[in-house]
């Protein structure tokens, strides 16, 4: 179960012709898809793909009336894989995940698939996750395209223009017998825009008919000396075959006027920010009406020679305007003219930045260069263009620079992970700092304040597989942590069973929270949950005992900081050889409450007897030295300025979004802090006895109460 | 630019700047962004426009400062306009800033613009975790952004939207959806935003009341933002009617000068509080020793202001944190009352608390008398075999009949407390404290203010205590090193801030190695 539902949203997959879909780019997507017709999906969840791996799962009714087979990929590598299942059988079929990474570790299978070639369409859906609110490296996808030769979409950001492009990359892959990515940013799949649906199409070949026929063909396997032809192949028939597809079909776009002196070709992916930069030089209104020729790519590789050169012809200069790193774009381009002998200047990583985010600021000034250079004419009276830098001058502004504090992502409120790095820290404190290997997911965030752990991240599930190296008898060990997610993504054999195998002597430890957390809670092997689709309640502990480790230990219940530091401890400095692994474990505290917060509201609202908890801090025992914080970080533990004029310093306070996790008071207790933290539990709907205790215990609390308070001196000031 | 292209009397191609509404909301993760998000989308659909929302949710969803961006547009004879799908310093409409903070990192993008932009934000703070994790205090300083906001905006609507949205039992949200309509920087009818409120089904009500609440509040501003800092509410009263202690009082206004009056009543509330009337006396003893001193020294140039700092470390000193302390203060009445309002305890309601304790022998050592617990400390043997039995995690149920019991007795021993180990310590602790203090007020009124001030590093229990403890030393043996300079009073300053707001001590280290350099510098020219 996802975090996010999509139950509303998969009744808009249902959309036929002559409606309307309005909503987000990834679900326009997921109706492309099975308006095309395809017969199985696939994939890996993660930023910015996960919605829709979210709403194929939330869609299982309509994928089944459509036979549409959906499966949660393993890893990336498992989805490219799926695909084989279109190169003997005319199915069509697509997968999912966030790229490059996910690219990367598909791309040994993606190689397979496409040197071998397709006879079914194939379909790979890119969440190129790249510039502002990327989480990993910056680089680009093209670069896989163009070496396993697979042709690369780029459709401009419209949702019309999204879904035409699938159902027609759907005939392109056909068509040349080639793998097809479609390459959709960040933003993009997170886009609310609107197109006209047409009805879902029913696959005509069906994965039964594939198995019930089975088929064959030694030449389509990569094994020599079918893997030369396929080189051949690859050069002679299924580029030729793509480029008149293309070129047939004007997939890549002509805005404008035909003629001009200057011209800009752009990859589709940055066809709103150029016409947006055009608009403020007084080039286009805001309809896309622009008086500069544009070629848009909608498809980027391959590179359509002649509608380049055609494009070219005539002009003085035309500027390329392609996002990240190296410039394979234009450097196409520069060949095509040179080949040909046309003569018009190409810039393009000359005027505009080589790396970042191509936003409308950026390709404004870029744009300007290029125009102010090839054709000033075209500037007339320049309007003013936005500015923001008289304001970001401003003395004002300036002291706002420094003073404002960052703002780093964290653990959320009652997060199980929170009380597993507490104890590290304690550790920490008691045997020294260690080398610790991080890894990704959401206990990535302990790299960061106020936590401060981690010293490596090499990829997802690669956590433990990074110690290998520190695999020698030293006064400290190696600490390598990975996430279920990671573990069962491809670290129970890159991790514990290299670990095992090697005899590494490090520690390793296994943070298991019920769910693929950090890509929104979906379900993996060792989910806790029962999923009518999946098999559930596979254990890690299992799984790395049978791989044949023999020190493991198992927390399950992590916010027992006391034993999680003595765990950690004795993992530390064992005697025992081999990996010791740790596996800490307890549900995710973001799904939990979005599972159990309507069951009790709706037992309080039916009259049972409920104890809600929450954490409180009392004011008065609190000195205001936030060394609680300083081992938690948790959002709902803040501070708060008290009026007592006998303090300087604001003391600890917990907000009503605390949902009782108990890490504070377990920290506190742990490390010996301060006993100014409590628990509260209201009952609601207590019982006869509940009240009758309550009433004896409190009147004679009461009465005690009230006899010291008249013996102490009455200032008028609340202590 | 180039003269000829001035000339030229080429008009723009469209109307150019006919550009689409902007509006960036500015929030945290998991803040409910999206809602206003969808809600403004689903506004200008409702009226015929085309509407674009983009958002990055990534990492950013943890807490995170995110950003979520919003063109809207009509359309033209059946042509949609093409949207951006971020924000363009300098050409954006309408920012709305869930948080304060959050208004001035959007300024920082250069997002709020004063030909353009209408910002809307919420006055409230939500801090992030440097603030939160310092030692002392680490809070920015609010009206650094206030300032940014009055030279970039064009319009602000700053109130706390938080506290409004809580008031009438929704979210923020509703709240900023309200504020943007009162803005009137959109030309749609009030109506139509209750209406796609209406549409959303869950807490309808509840948000359309925030929604008006917040119209109005843009509107006619109730009263302008009472975010200033309050002047301290506690003033030394004309008369207390109370016997036991109108002679403190008394003395207090008489032998004391005026500036130190309200703190200093402050401070005597505090240590009776502590300990009882005797101890009152006592610190009004001290504190009118330390004003003879003051006087002496030059302090009415200075409006006494070493006898004011004293009257407020002095009482903190003298109330110091013990187990007595911590039993009296659960065990109260006022407490239970506050928990109660804070938990928002319905009459039908049954409330009970748990407390972490985690004592130490260190602990037990402080409450025994001093003669046997020095007997004890000859004897580590002993001491350890003892920890062993006290030293754990315990968690008491406050309020069921034996825990209470045990911790309202241990709140009564303070009448034990000044015959107490920890009791000597303090005083010993003290005395040479306010000795440094007035020894150095002689050559450097300032120092002496300053090693006064030191005291605040002093706090907390257990581990922190001893931290704080340590880096009081710290501080006070730099001090000596510089205490003839004639700025150190700036130094031992440097140092203080330096022990308070690092935690591990880097920065403290730093200082004092800084320190000892030209100490030892000044020793070799010699």
């Amino acid at each position: 179960m996802a975090e996010r539902s999509f139950a509303r949203e998969v009744q808009d997959l249902r959309l036929g012709d002559g409606d309307t879909f309005r909503g987000e780019g990834i679900l326009a997507i997921t109706k492309g898809l099975l308006q095309s017709g395809v017969s199985y999906v696939g994939g890996y969840q993660g930023s910015p793909i996960s919605h829709l791996m979210d709403v194929l799962a939330d869609a299982q009714d309509v994928l089944d009336e459509l036979g549409v087979v959906f499966q949660s990929s393993a890893n990336e590598a498992a989805a490219a894989a799926m695909l084989s299942a279109s190169v003997m059988y005319p199915l069509r079929g697509a997968v999912a995940w966030k790229s490059t990474v996910g690219t990367n570790v598909a791309s040994d299978a993606l190689a397979n698939l496409a040197s071998g070639g397709v006879t079914g369409g194939t379909m790979i859906i890119i969440g190129e996750d790249y510039g502002e609110g990327s989480s990993i490296m910056q680089e680009r996808t093209h670069a896989f395209a163009m070496k396993s030769q697979m042709w690369l979409l780029d459709p401009r950001p419209d949702h019309e223009c999204i879904v035409n492009m699938i159902e027609k990359g759907f005939e392109l892959s056909e068509a040349s017998n080639t793998p097809v990515m479609l390459e959709v940013r960040v933003r993009t799949c997170h886009m609310h825009g609107s197109f006209a649906t047409k009805n879902n199409v029913k696959p005509g070949f069906t994965i039964k008919d594939a198995l019930n026929n089975p088929r064959r063909d030694l030449g389509r396997i990569v094994l020599p000396p079918a893997a030369y032809e396929h080189e051949q192949e690859k050069i002679h028939k299924r580029m030729p075959a793509a480029i008149d597809f293309v070129r047939n079909n004007r997939l890549n776009e002509l805005k404008g006027p035909r003629d001009g002196k200057v011209g800009i070709i752009l990859q589709g992916g940055m066809y709103n920010n150029v016409i947006r930069a055009l608009q403020y030089l007084g080039l286009s209104d805001a309809y896309g009406n622009t008086q500069v020729p544009l070629y848009v790519m909608n498809v980027t590789y391959p590179v359509i020679d002649s509608e380049v050169a055609d494009f070219c012809r005539g002009k003085d200069a035309i500027l390329m305007v392609e996002e990240g790193q190296p410039e394979y774009l234009e450097q196409a381009v520069n060949t095509a003219l040179r080949r040909r002998d046309i003569n018009t200047r190409v810039h393009g990583k000359d005027m505009l930045p080589m790396g970042g985010d191509y936003t409308a600021q950026v390709l404004l000034e870029g744009i300007r260069t290029f125009v102010d250079k090839a054709d000033p004419r075209l500037l007339g009276n320049r309007p003013p263009a936005p500015n923001a830098n008289d304001v970001l001058g401003h003395p004002m502004v300036q002291k706002l620079k420094g003073a404002l504090p960052a703002r780093p992502p964290g653990l959320c409120t009652g997060c199980p992970e929170r009380p597993i790095f507490a104890a590290m820290k304690m550790v920490e404190e008691e045997l020294g700092t260690h080398h610790v290997a991080a890894d990704i997911g959401c206990h990535l965030f302990s790299i960061l304040p106020p936590f401060n752990i981690g010293a490596t991240t090499m990829g997802f599930g690669l956590g433990p597989a990074s110690t290998s190296a520190f695999n020698v008898k030293a006064d400290k060990r190696s600490i390598a942590v990975m996430g279920d997610g990671g573990f069962w993504h491809n670290g129970l054999t890159s991790g514990i069973g290299n670990a095992v195998f090697n005899k590494h002597d490090g520690v390793f430890l296994i943070v298991d929270n019920f769910y693929t957390s950090a890509t929104g809670g979906q379900d993996i092997l060792s989910s806790r949950a029962s999923n009518e689709n999946r098999q559930t309640n596979n254990s890690i502990v299992q799984a790395v005992k049978s791989i044949g480790a023999q020190w493991v230990r198992e927390v399950d219940r992590t916010y027992d900081v006391g034993k999680m530091r003595a765990t950690l401890k004795e993992a530390l400095t064992t005697k025992a050889e081999g990996p010791k692994i740790i596996v800490a474990s307890s549900e995710c505290m973001l799904n939990k409450q979005r599972r159990v917060k309507p069951l009790i509201a709706k037992a309080i609202k039916g009259g049972e007897r409920v104890v809600k908890e929450r954490f409180g801090v009392d004011e008065d025992v609190c000195t205001g030295d936030h060394a609680c914080i300083r081992l938690s970080g948790c959002p709902s533990l803040s501070v708060k300025q008290l009026d007592d004029p006998l303090r300087d310093d604001p003391v600890a306070a917990i907000d009503d979004s605390c949902v009782a996790c108990g890490n504070c008071g377990e920290v506190a207790e742990a490390a010996v802090l301060c006993p100014s933290f409590y628990r509260a539990d209201v009952v609601h709907n207590p019982t006869r006895w509940d009240r009758f205790k309550a009433k004896v215990t409190m009147a004679i609390i009461g009465f005690l109460q009230q006899r010291r308070d008249r013996r102490r001196p009455a200032f008028g000031i609340a202590a | 630019m180039r003269d000829e292209t001035v000339k030229l009397a080429l008009p723009a191609a469209g109307a150019a700047t006919e550009r689409p509404i902007s509006i960036a909301i500015v929030a945290m993760g998991g803040q409910g962004g999206g809602v206003l998000t969808d809600w403004i989308v689903e506004l200008g659909e409702s009226q015929g426009w085309v509407a674009q929302s983009t958002s990055v949710p990534g990492v950013a969803q943890r807490t995170g400062a995110t950003i979520y961006y919003i063109e809207m547009m009509p359309p033209l004879a059946g042509r949609s306009p093409i949207l951006s799908l971020m924000p363009t310093p300098g050409d954006v409409d309408v920012v709305l800033a869930s948080e304060f903070v959050e208004a001035g990192r959007a300024i920082l993008r250069g997002i709020v613009t004063p030909e353009r932009t209408t910002l809307i934000a919420s006055s409230h703070r939500s801090f992030a975790v440097t603030e939160k994790m310092t030692p002392g205090n680490g809070i920015m300083d609010k009206a650094i952004v206030g300032e940014a906001i009055g030279v970039t905006a064009k319009h602000q609507y700053i109130f706390d939207m938080n506290a409004l949205a809580l008031r009438h039992g929704s979210v923020i949200s509703a709240a900023m959806f309200g504020a943007l309509a009162g803005s009137g920087v959109l030309p749609f009818p009030r109506e139509s935003y209750i209406e796609i409120i209406r549409g959303g089904g869950k807490g309808v009500e509840a948000s359309i009341r925030t929604f008006e609440a917040a119209f109005e509040e843009t509107q006619n501003p109730a009263t302008p933002d009472s975010d200033v800092e309050k002047p301290a509410i506690i003033r030394l009263p004309s008369g207390i009617g109370n016997r036991t202690i109108e002679p403190l009082i008394n003395r207090l206004r008489n032998e004391l000068p005026a500036a130190a009056h309200d703190i200093g009543y402050a401070g005597l509330a505090k240590v009776v509080d502590f300990q009882d009337v005797a101890y009152g006396a006592e610190y009004l003893d001290n504190l009118i020793r330390l004003y003879a001193e003051d006087r002496r020294d030059g302090g009415e140039a200075r409006n006494f202001l070493f006898t004011v700092t004293a009257a407020k470390y002095l009482a903190n000193a003298m109330a110091y944190d013990d187990v007595i302390r911590v039993a009296d203060l659960k065990t109260r009445s006022t407490r239970r009352a506050r928990i109660e309002k804070e938990m928002g305890l319905a009459q039908d309601q049954v409330l009970q608390t748990t407390e972490f304790m985690h004592p130490r022998m260190d602990e037990v050592m402080g409450v025994l008398p001093a003669g046997l617990a020095r007997w004890l400390e000859k004897r580590p043997g002993l001491v350890r075999w003892l920890d062993a039995r006290v030293n754990k995690g315990r968690r008491l149920r406050t309020y069921s009949l034996l825990p209470f019991l045990m911790l309202y007795a241990v709140g009564g021993l303070r009448g034990l407390r000044r015959r107490s180990y920890r009791h000597a310590v303090e005083v010993e602790h003290r005395d040479r404290w306010l000795a440094a203090a007035t020894g150095a007020l002689a050559k450097n009124y300032q120092l002496g203010v300053e090693i006064l001030q030191c005291r605040r590093l002093v706090k907390g229990y257990s581990d922190t205590h001893s931290r704080g403890l340590s880096k009081f030393d710290k501080v006070m043996a730099a001090i000596g090193l510089v205490e003839d300079r004639d700025d150190a009073a700036d130094w031992a300053r440097r140092l203080r801030e330096a022990a308070i707001k690092d935690a591990p001590g880097k920065d403290l280290e730093g200082a004092i190695e800084t320190i000892k350099s030209f100490a030892s510098e000044g020793a070799s020219v010699r």
